[in-house]
C-alpha cells in the first residue's frame, strides 16, 4: 500500500520520530505579582484570555476583533510605543485557524510583550497601521505570505511576491518547490502557456548532465556539428592530438627534460 | 495603446512617462547602482521634487522563512549567512541566540567572549561597508576605497577564524565551532589601532568637516523621534532620531552587560548625524574588542555548550566514546528537537534590531520562523520621508538608512 501523506501540510518531516516521543515544553511563567507586565495584564482587564511569560517576554492570547483596542491601550497607556515584527503562524491543518501575532516593544522599561490572537480561515483582520505605521510593510507581508485580509489597510497589494502570483507561500499547503503556477512562471508571462512543451520544465539539477544534448554540452573526443542529432549513436572519431605537444604528467620530470 | 506583457512584445514600463498632470513617473532600479541591492523605487516627480516613493521590493526574495520550515536547525544556520551579508556574523549570532533561548542553553564562556568579538568586528565590516557606499553615491570616490582597505583587513581577520570573508557561519547553535588561532588577538589589536586611527585621520577628516559632504547630508532624511518609532525603525536610524535605545545595553545578551562602552544618539535626526553615529560606534566596537582581549585569556577552553540532546560531543568524544557517536548520528541524521514553544529574540544586528521569531512544535523542523529583519521596516520608511525631498537626495537618503536587499526579501 503507498504510504498517506498529508495533503494538508506538505512541509518538511522528520524521517523518523520515536513512537513514544513526547516533546516537553519551553516553561510558562505566570506573571509575577507587582511586576510591570502586571501593570500591563491589568490594563487591558477583561480583553487577555489568557496570559503568562514565555522566554522572559509577556505573552497574551485576545480575541481577533478586538486587535486594535488592546494595541491602542498597549501603546498609549502602557507605553509600548514601537510594533516590532507583526506576522501569521499557519494552524489550518490542525485547527483551520491562522494564530497572529503582534510583537510590541516599551523603550522605557525594555520590555517586549506578545499579543496573540487566532482568526479562522477566510476572516479578515483589523489593521493597526493608524496606530503602528511599521505595520504597513508586516501586514502587506503577511497578506502576501498567507493570504490574510486585512481591513482598513492603506494599501494591501502584494509586496514580496509579484502581484499576478498565485498562492500564499507560507502556507503549509504550499510545497517548498512551489506549485505548478509557480514551475511555469516565467514561460507562461514571457511566451505564453502554448510554449511550455517547447521549452520544457526548469531543469534544478545543477549537475544534470545530458550526453545526447549536443547544444549544451561539449563532447570531448568525439566532436559532432552544434545541435547534431545523435540519438540514433554517432561515428567512432577519435581526436588526434599531435604527440610531440602532448606532454605526459605522469610520467614525472623526466620526460620534460628530454624535451627540453 | 494597452500593452500585453507576453508573448514576446518588449513591455517598456519605463516608456509612459508622462502623465496629465505634468508628473513623471520614473524607475529608480532595481538595477541602479545607488539603490544598495534590488530596490525598485518608484518615484513621481513633481519637476526634481518627490511627490509620491514607491518602494517596490521582493527582487531578491529566496524564501528563507519557508526553507527554514523545510530545514532542521543546525541545516539552516549557513542560510542565515545570507539574510544581511554584509554582516553574516550577526545574522548567526542572532538565529543561534533564538535556538539557544528556545533549548534553554548557554554557550561557554570562551564561546561567548568569541562570538562577541566577532559580532563587534561585524559591526565595523558593516559600518565600514556603509561609509563606503553611502560616501561613493554621494560622491566621495576616495573615502570608498579607504574604507574598503580597512575593511579588507577585518575579512582577512574573518577569513583566518572561519575561513570564509563573506558567508562566515561562525557561529554554531550552543557555540562556536572553532578556538582562535595563534596571533589572531594581537592582529585584532593592531586592527582595532588601524581602524581607530583610519576613522579619526581618514574618513572624519576627510568627511566631517568637509563641506560638500555637509551639504548634502545636513538636513537631509530627517526623521523625528515619533516616525521613527512609529515606523519601527531599530539601530542606528533611531538612535540618529534622538532616541537612547541599544539592545546590547537596555536587553544584554552575551558578554555585553560586562563591557564598557557607551551608546551614541544623534539628536539632528538628519542623515549627518546618523553619519557621526556610525563613526562613533566604530569607534566604540574597537573600544570593545579591546576589552574582550583579555577576557578571552581568562577562559577555559570549552567551545561549545553541554547539552548532550541537542549538541553534538566534541569531536575527541565522538571518536573515542560509542554513546556520544550515537548521539551524534541522531543529531545529524534527524536533527535537534527543541522542545514545544514559541520565542522572539532580539538582537542588536549593525542594522538595527535582528530578531528571530521562532515557534517549534518539537519537531527537528521549526514550525514557523519569522525572521524580523531591520533593513525591511528601514525601506517602508522610504515612502514617507522621500516626498518632499529632491531626486538628488533621494540618494543620499536611501545610502543614510542603509538597508541590505538580502534581509529585506529574505
Amino acid at each position: 500500500m503507498r504510504k498517506y501523506t498529508p495533503k494538508d501540510n506538505v512541509q518538511g518531516k522528520s524521517y523518523y520520530t520515536d513512537r513514544f516521543w513526547v516533546a516537553p515544553r519551553v516553561p510558562r511563567e505566570a506573571v509575577e505579582e507587582g511586576s510591570h507586565f502586571e501593570a500591563v495584564v491589568n490594563a487591558l482587564g477583561s480583553q487577555v484570555k489568557e496570559s503568562y511569560i514565555e522566554v522572559g517576554q509577556l505573552v497574551f492570547h485576545i480575541d481577533a476583533s478586538e486587535n486594535f483596542a488592546v494595541i491602542k491601550t498597549l501603546r498609549d497607556e502602557c507605553g509600548y510605543k514601537q510594533c516590532s515584527e507583526q506576522s501569521a503562524v499557519d494552524y489550518l491543518a490542525q485547527d483551520g485557524e491562522f494564530e497572529l501575532f503582534y510583537q510590541l516593544l516599551n523603550h522605557a522599561e525594555a520590555k517586549r510583550v506578545r499579543v496573540v490572537c487566532r482568526i479562522k480561515k477566510g476572516e479578515a483582520i483589523e489593521s493597526i497601521v493608524p496606530l503602528f505605521k511599521s505595520a504597513n510593510f508586516a501586514e502587506r507581508e503577511m497578506y502576501d505570505m498567507f493570504g490574510i485580509k486585512v481591513n482598513n489597510h492603506p494599501f494591501l497589494k502584494r509586496i514580496i511576491m509579484p502581484d499576478d502570483w498565485e498562492g500564499h507561500p507560507l502556507l503549509k499547503t504550499y510545497p517548498l518547490q512551489g506549485d505548478e503556477f509557480a514551475s511555469w512562471y516565467e514561460v507562461d508571462k514571457i511566451f505564453g502557456k502554448e510554449y511550455r512543451d517547447i521549452i520544457g520544465p526548469e531543469n534544478r539539477d545543477p549537475a544534470k548532465v545530458d550526453r545526447y544534448d549536443t547544444k549544451r554540452f561539449s563532447r570531448v573526443g568525439y566532436e559532432v556539428p552544434f545541435g547534431a542529432d545523435i540519438s540514433e549513436g554517432e561515428k567512432e572519431q577519435a581526436i588526434k592530438y599531435s604527440e610531440t605537444i602532448l606532454v605526459n604528467y605522469n610520467a614525472g620530470t623526466k620526460q620534460l627534460d628530454e624535451r627540453k | 495603446m494597452s500593452q500585453q506583457p507576453n508573448k514576446l512584445t518588449p513591455f517598456f514600463e519605463n516608456l509612459n512617462f508622462e502623465r496629465d498632470d505634468n508628473t513623471m513617473v520614473i524607475n529608480f532600479g532595481p538595477q541602479h547602482p545607488s539603490a544598495h541591492g534590488q530596490l525598485r523605487l518608484v518615484l513621481e516627480l513633481d519637476g526634481e521634487q518627490v511627490v509620491k516613493a514607491y518602494p517596490d521590493i521582493g527582487y531578491l526574495h529566496r524564501g528563507i522563512e519557508k526553507m527554514a520550515e523545510n530545514m532542521t536547525y543546525n541545516e539552516f544556520l549557513p542560510t542565515t549567512d545570507r539574510l544581511d551579508y554584509i554582516a553574516s556574523t550577526a545574522n548567526n549570532y542572532a538565529y543561534a541566540l533564538a535556538v539557544e533561548k528556545l533549548l534553554g542553553i548557554e554557550a561557554p564562556r570562551r564561546a561567548q567572549v568569541i562570538r562577541t568579538m566577532l559580532l563587534e568586528l561585524n559591526r565595523v565590516i558593516s559600518h565600514l561597508f556603509f561609509l563606503a557606499t553611502h560616501a561613493l553615491d554621494v560622491g566621495a570616490m576616495s573615502v570608498f576605497l579607504y574604507a574598503f582597505r580597512e575593511r579588507e583587513y577585518a575579512m582577512d581577520l574573518m577569513e583566518d577564524y572561519c575561513g570564509a570573508r563573506l558567508t562566515h557561519s561562525s557561529v554554531r547553535i550552543g557555540g562556536v565551532p572553532l578556538d582562535l588561532p595563534a596571533g589572531w588577538l594581537e592582529n585584532l589589536a593592531a586592527f582595532c589601532d588601524k581602524v581607530d586611527y583610519e576613522v579619526e585621520h581618514t574618513y572624519e577628516a576627510l568627511l566631517t568637516e568637509n563641506r560638500i559632504w555637509k551639504m548634502r547630508l545636513e538636513n537631509v532624511g530627517v526623521i523625528s523621534a515619533e516616525e521613527a518609532l512609529s515606523w519601527g525603525c531599530t539601530g542606528p536610524m533611531l538612535r540618529g532620531s534622538g532616541v537612547k535605545y541599544d539592545i546590547r545595553k537596555e536587553e544584554p545578551y552575551e558578554l555585553y552587560s560586562e563591557l564598557d562602552f557607551d551608546i551614541p544618539v544623534a539628536e539632528t535626526c538628519d542623515s549627518y548625524g546618523r553619519y557621526r553615529l556610525y563613526m562613533e560606534e566604530m569607534k566604540q566596537s574597537t573600544r570593545i574588542m579591546r576589552q574582550l582581549i583579555p577576557m578571552y585569556k581568562k577562559t577555559e577552553p570549552r567551545l561549545m555548550a553541554h547539552a548532550p540532546q541537542y549538541i553534538s560531543a566534541p569531536k575527541e568524544e565522538i571518536m573515542t566514546q560509542n554513546y556520544a557517536l550515537m548521539q551524534h548520528f541522531v543529531l545529524v541524521t534527524q536533527g535537534m528537537r527543541p522542545p514545544k514553544g514559541e520565542v522572539y529574540v532580539p538582537t542588536e544586528s549593525p542594522k538595527g534590531e535582528l530578531g528571530f521569531y521562532i515557534k517549534s512544535e518539537g519537531e527537528p523542523y521549526a514550525y514557523r520562523l519569522k525572521c524580523r529583519a531591520p533593513s525591511f521596516f528601514h525601506t517602508g520608511l522610504l515612502q514617507e520621508i522621500l516626498v518632499g525631498t529632491y531626486i538628488a537626495d533621494v540618494v543620499t537618503i536611501i545610502g543614510t538608512t542603509n538597508i541590505v536587499f538580502g534581509e529585506v526579501d529574505r
